[in-house]
């Protein structure tokens, strides 16, 4: 489906997420009015998903809510079972294999925390060292420097049920790395933090793939983590792939706009300036909109020089936005 | 070769028993941290089971028999009982959580860590509250055995009813607790046939009619649990003239209902993974 020119060759050797026209439908059944009998219907989540992830590479695998990003997931790590196509993560078959592999993977749901909420946070570390029978050496070495890099010292003996949100997700980021896994899937994993939390949290993922060689593999709606992260990009939606490439790549094919938001000192006409087009305005404040792709200095520039202003602001092109885009042109065509 | 796979899957027995044992651990330590809610929750529990006995102490005081047995026949049987089923109760109580396991996504994490599933629900929020239950059935049991004539083999058919009790509530809360994996919430309805069948067996099995004993037996066999073993250790004949032989059955009955409650619940895993609801 996609056309763009990195993609990835999915039979590439060497590679440790490998997915082959996978396939996954659903018997749904329905309540139709005015009959009894409930109706089967069969949903398709994911179909002819084909893609291949090199070890070492970072991810983003994004897509609008119900696209079939978890239920993606949820094959790869084995907790469902493909009604199509082939899996395989590491040489194992996640399904038939999925005790064998979780050794060799780790999962972070953002929503859901894996940590023993009633219990204090060391305790939930130790349990994990117990299940995965990770030798006492590693997990001291693994744990010390989590605590110090996470900055979670001061929390390993509160519950995590009083942990913030914050501290709940680096527990369970540590969580996921004490048995040294090959993969890492985070299913949003910076949902709901604050900026400082956000950027110290990419920042340690980033410091954690270069220097370990760790996989990563995102699910996220912030497209900053994409842009702070991964330099590949996989977008699906309705179940399938419709692109598979870089960053800027997708910036270009979405034909995604940002918008400059302008606070006049006084009200006024809309701002005409060349390259940008106003979207919206509201009292002495505008919403101008240009390419993503084009830079916003020139127009800033343009406007300061000609009118009086109190606030300027540039918003990034949300990530939902970018991927609607995408796929309103997709379907078009 | 077919020694060394024995071998293997007991040492992988025994180590998923350790695990078990260590996350029951820590759900202890936890519990701890408020030492008089745990003391009060366990005492509290005592009391209420206790009072199970009390009803059937002051029905007594009126009657001089229940269908042939004493009071301390009856207790002997209610004794029995209800210590299979603290002991199957605070060992995998748990598994009746499956579908809140499985509705908030508890389970799919369970599934991602390298520990069996069973061993890690049945661990999961251990508590001893259910001590209070086992106490007070142990001192009622210990009571009743006082009048026990006592023989080798009935002490092992004592030690042996208490084990296969066991095994069959075990069986018992984990097969039921399956149907979760189909329908989300039916703890009621599981809970018919566990507590249930619990129930059943606090009272001599000759009251109901001998339909009712067969399907006891067969079907919900919970009359392995204490009846056909405690007819042997008080030395009487079966009431209602099923077989002697049953009589030294329970362990049999025992780990049939253990092995095909594991059964279905690798069915009820395999249905999960297939349909992910």
């Amino acid at each position: 489906m996609s056309t763009d020119a990195d993609r990835h060759d999915p039979t590439q050797a060497g590679a440790l997420i490998e997915v082959q026209d996978l396939e996954r439908t659903f018997d749904v059944r329905r309540r139709v009015e005015g009959r009894r009998r409930r109706s089967r219907e069969q949903v398709v989540a994911v179909h002819d998903l084909t893609f291949s992830v090199r070890p070492g590479e970072m991810v983003g695998y994004i897509g609008p809510n119900g696209a079939g990003k978890s239920t993606t997931i949820k094959m790869l790590t084995g907790i469902l079972v493909p009604t199509g196509g082939r899996v395989q993560v590491a040489g194992l078959d996640p399904s038939r294999n999925r005790v064998e592999l979780t050794r060799r993977i780790g999962v972070v749901f953002g929503q859901r925390s894996t940590l023993w909420w009633d219990l204090p946070l060391i305790d939930s570390f130790e349990l994990l060292q117990r299940m995965y029978r990770i030798p006492p050496a590693r997990y001291r070495e693994n744990l010390d420097r989590f605590i110090e890099i996470l900055d979670l010292g001061d929390q390993l003996d509160t519950p995590v049920r009083q942990l913030s949100l914050g501290q709940r997700m680096r527990g369970d980021i540590t969580a996921a790395l004490l048995h040294d896994p090959e993969v890492l899937y985070l299913d949003e994993p910076t949902i709901g933090l604050d900026v400082v939390s956000k950027g110290r949290l990419r920042e340690f993922l980033r410091s954690l793939n270069a220097e370990r060689n760790t996989t990563l593999m995102l699910t996220t709606h912030d497209l900053q983590d994409i842009e702070a992260l991964c330099e590949r990009v996989i977008v699906i939606d309705h179940g399938t792939s419709v692109y598979d490439g870089s960053l800027a790549g997708l910036h270009a094919q979405g034909g995604s706009t940002r918008t400059l938001v302008v606070d006049l000192v006084d009200e006024a006409p809309p701002i005409d300036v060349p390259g940008a087009e106003v979207r919206r305005v509201e009292g002495p404040r505008q919403w101008l909109s240009f390419p993503s792709d084009a830079s916003a200095a020139p127009i800033v520039a343009a406007v300061a020089s000609a009118y009086d202003v109190a606030d300027l602001s540039i918003q990034e092109p949300d990530i939902e936005d970018v991927i609607r885009d995408l796929y309103s042109r997709g379907a078009q065509a | 070769m077919a020694d060394t796979a024995t071998g293997g899957a007991v040492v992988g027995g025994l180590q998923h028993l350790r695990t078990y044992g260590q996350i029951a651990w820590l759900w202890i330590r936890a519990a701890w941290q408020y030492p008089t809610s745990f003391v009060l929750l366990a005492i509290g529990n005592g009391l209420i089971t206790g009072l199970d006995f009390v009803g059937l102490w002051i029905m007594f005081a009126h009657l001089d028999d229940l269908k042939g047995f004493t009071l301390h026949e009856v207790a002997l049987l209610y004794g029995s009982a209800s210590l299979a089923l603290a002991i199957a109760d605070t060992a995998i109580g748990s598994v009746e959580r499956i579908g809140t396991y499985i509705r908030t996504g508890r389970l799919d994490q369970m599934m991602t860590k390298p520990v069996p599933l069973l061993v890690q629900v049945c661990a999961d929020q251990f508590t001893l509250r259910r001590l209070g239950r086992l106490t007070q059935a142990s001192i009622v049991f210990g009571w009743a055995c006082t009048y026990v004539d006592w023989t080798p083999l009935r002490v092992v058919v004592a030690v042996s009813m208490l084990i296969s009790g066991g095994l069959v509530f075990f069986g018992l809360f984990v097969g039921f607790s399956c149907i979760q994996f189909w329908t989300t919430d039916a703890t009621e309805f599981a809970n018919a046939f566990t507590y249930g069948g619990a129930t059943v067996t606090q009272y001599p099995l000759n009251i109901f009619p001998r339909e009712v004993l067969v399907g006891l037996t067969f079907v919900i066999p919970v009359a392995f649990v204490n009846w056909y073993p405690c007819l042997y250790l008080l030395g009487r004949s079966d009431p209602s003239g099923m077989p002697y032989a049953l009589q030294f059955a329970s362990p049999v009955a025992g780990v049939l209902t253990m092995a095909a409650a594991l059964l279905v619940w690798r069915s009820g895993v395999r249905h999960y993974t297939s349909t992910g609801s």
